[in-house]
């Protein structure tokens, strides 16, 4: 069945079954590879796209129920918190492996838009979907205090 | 009779001891090869895998026979209770902020917890991950009002008789118990529990028994088991 999504700003016409994982539909018809498989039963985070602003685990999602929403994948995630997020990352450079990232990027993207400065706690809480196997959890923790205190400073 | 091999003399085998130990290895290598196994057989599937079936549930009438109202009422209760007592409902009872899940009941994986509504903290919904319906893809079960038991009306950790009490106590339950019986008959939340998708082992009987056991326990004075 034809689908239209609209992902990162532009309108996609896709013909798929409507039952389709939105994780599929973005790495194999619009090859937006930068959303991660991960496990395919949303508990690991690495699919995590934005839908309507909320942090969505895109495995586990269906398309038909996409096709009214709009979608932000990791490359199309900007703004001020997109932009300090990876600022922070490089400086603290917090990839191991970087499988995990796209998806620890897009929670935490949503965690600075939601709790502008966010406790240790909150940041736990937050990103505890999302796991990393190489474990870098300080550095991602640290990163997202960065770059709280970033978008704090760019905008007073 | 000599006891020493001369000097340069060269030692001498039997060509029979190295043909015995020829025929030997053979003789037992045979045996290794055809010796009696049983073949291959296709398995049954493990209890986890296997497809769960549900199981039945008392109808109200059948009680009908047990004359004193209280009793009748206790046992009404206690087959109600295997409803309510079942992991498909109790895991969304928690007596912590944490759901449980699966029929082991173990913590919930991702390790979310109830937040202010009790659908999630505000930076990790339950919708995250869960949609309005069971998505057969990712296996993720679904229902529009995907949520926790609020904290008040925490079951795990209790008898039958205290969660007996606690449903008739409108400061918990925060529900008349017109609102409860509506709430274990028609509540579609409720009634995922008959549902469930995937491999999950569903509440026993229907949703329409249990909430016509219900009804006939509320009519029977609604008595708790001690």
């Amino acid at each position: 069945m034809a689908y239209s999504l609209w992902v990162n700003g532009k309108t996609h016409h896709v013909d798929e079954d409507g039952q389709t994982p939105l994780l599929w539909v973005l790495r194999d018809a619009l090859k937006l590879t930068g959303t991660k498989y991960g496990c395919g039963v949303a508990q690991c985070g690495a699919c995590t796209v934005h839908i309507d602003g909320q942090p969505v685990r895109s495995c586990s999602f269906p398309l038909e129920a996409a096709s009214a929403a709009q979608i932000v994948t990791i490359e199309g995630c900007d703004g001020a918190e997109a932009n300090a997020i990876r600022n922070a990352w490089v400086t603290r450079d917090v990839p191991q492996c970087g499988f995990c990232q796209s998806g620890q990027i897009m929670s935490a993207v949503a965690l600075l838009r939601a709790t502008p400065a966010p406790s240790d706690a909150e940041i736990d809480l937050a990103m505890s979907g999302n796991i990393c196997r190489c474990g870098t959890y300080n550095r991602i923790r640290a990163a997202i205090h960065d770059a709280a205190g970033q978008v704090r400073s760019t905008q007073s | 009779m000599r006891w020493r091999r001369a000097q340069g003399e060269r030692r001498r085998f039997g060509c029979f001891s190295i043909l015995a130990s020829l025929i030997a290895m053979v003789v037992l290598g045979l045996a290794m090869i055809f010796r009696p196994q049983s073949m291959p057989t296709s398995q049954s599937l493990l209890a986890a895998q296997a497809q769960p079936r549900a199981s039945a549930l008392r109808r109200a009438s059948s009680f009908a026979s047990i004359e004193d109202p209280k009793t009748r009422s206790l046992a009404l209760f206690q087959e109600a209770g295997r409803v309510i007592e079942h992991p498909r409902c109790m895991n969304c009872h928690p007596r912590s902020d944490r759901p449980t899940q699966t029929s082991a009941m173990r913590p919930h994986m991702p390790w979310v917890t109830r937040g202010p509504d009790n659908a999630g903290a505000p930076t990790l919904r339950c919708a995250t991950c869960h949609r309005d319906v069971n998505f057969e893809a990712s296996g993720v079960p679904g229902s529009p009002k995907w949520k926790l038991a609020p904290i008040e009306m925490a079951w795990q950790g209790e008898t039958l008789g205290e969660i007996c009490r606690q449903i008739l106590d409108p400061s918990r339950s925060h529900m008349s118990r017109a609102q409860l019986l509506h709430h274990m008959t028609e509540d579609e939340l409720v009634g995922w529990a008959w549902h469930p998708g995937g491999n999950r082992e569903p509440a026993p009987g229907s949703q329409a028994e249990f909430g016509s056991l219900i009804s006939a326990w509320l009519d029977t004075g609604a008595k708790c088991p001690a």
